[in-house]
């Protein structure tokens, strides 16, 4: 499903009367992508991974506003599905990542202890799942309010 | 003793982290802010300790969540809960289903509605608009999501406006983001004493 070629976020498709929704959603978006606390997780890379689950969200058009602000091109090759991660603690995490972001009713305690075991630090976990979980929310939105549009067939 | 929950129920679990939460008392002044503890609010779940490790997100989400499933006019609150149980089924989040049922079966006051969603899952069979809107919960959950145009044609033959369409749409893909977080990062249980 492609976006509306004059939809930046999905989140302008929602109708006056949610205009405040869609301010909280944008809110949500920047806490999520350029927190100020990033953790374990650098601005760069976050924005390479949410164009990743747009990707796997088959939702054309939302990845490339994520993807113009990575400026790493080693980064940015992150935003690719097939692309299994630099190292193998970021196998791991995109792994995660992919499955939190298409299957998440596959998760099991151990994907969680594989995640620790590759060195990374609880908060960091919790990061990631917020990331994944906002992205399959606005990739909903979106996915929803371009329909109601008509933009999308 | 506790044993992890498989099957939906109505009856609300005990949730299990599997990240540590956070101490209250070794919370940061931000923390504590997203947690909105107060003199006379101590009382906090280990669902939203654990979320406090990551406090920015904590605090923009929460009026979010609140103004998608609680914001007034547009579609009714037992159609914004469908949304939500649509969603759950689908994540498998037992937790989620079973508060949002339970929910839906007290505005509603028709636990049938649920008791054929848990019985049935994505194949239940509902009143004409309580069926669209769970179909439709459904197909937007899939990744990809699977909603078309008829999906759309469906819920406005079952009487919904494109604002209680657009609720609808809310509702369903704010559960894809709160299941990833419940059925992610912990696991529903019942304790036994």
């Amino acid at each position: 499903m492609d976006m509306p070629p004059d939809s930046r976020d999905g989140f302008d498709l929602l109708p006056k009367a949610r205009s405040d929704i869609a301010q909280m959603s944008r809110k949500a978006r920047d806490s999520v992508l350029s927190p100020a606390d990033p953790g374990g997780w650098s601005i760069d890379w976050r924005h390479a991974v949410a164009a990743r689950i747009c990707r796997l969200h088959g939702i054309g058009g939302l990845d490339a506003g994520y993807l113009a602000k990575v400026a790493d091109p080693a980064i940015a090759g992150l935003a690719d599905p097939t692309h299994k991660g630099r190292d193998a603690a970021e196998t791991v995490v995109l792994a995660f990542m992919d499955r939190v972001a298409t299957t998440p009713r596959e998760i099991v305690a151990g994907d969680i202890t594989a995640l620790t075991a590759a060195g990374v630090a609880e908060p960091d976990v919790v990061r990631l799942c917020e990331m994944a979980a906002f992205l399959a929310y606005q990739c909903r939105v979106a996915a929803g309010l371009a329909l109601i549009a008509g933009g999308a067939q | 003793m506790s044993r992890v929950i498989h099957k939906f129920t109505r009856t609300v679990p005990h949730w299990q982290p599997r990240i540590t939460p956070v101490r209250l008392d070794a919370a940061t002044p931000q923390q504590l802010e997203a947690l909105k503890v107060t003199p006379s609010n101590t009382k906090v779940s280990d669902y939203v300790l654990v979320l406090a490790h990551d406090p920015e997100s904590l605090n923009a989400r929460s009026p979010l969540f609140n103004a998608v499933m609680y914001g007034k006019d547009g579609l009714d609150r037992a159609g914004r809960e469908i949304g939500a149980i649509g969603a759950s089924i689908v994540n498998r989040c037992v937790y989620c289903a079973a508060v949002h049922a339970q929910r839906h079966a007290q505005l509603s006051k028709a636990p049938e509605v649920t008791d054929e969603i848990f019985r049935a899952g994505p194949a239940a069979r509902l009143g004409a608009r309580d069926q669209a809107m769970f179909d439709f919960a459904v197909k937007l959950s899939q990744t990809p999501p699977a909603v078309g145009a008829d999906d759309i044609a469906a819920l406005r033959a079952a009487g919904l406006d494109d604002l209680e369409i657009a609720d609808l749409v809310l509702a369903s893909a704010m559960f894809g983001w709160a299941n990833r977080l419940m059925h992610v990062l912990g696991d529903p249980v019942r304790v036994e004493d």
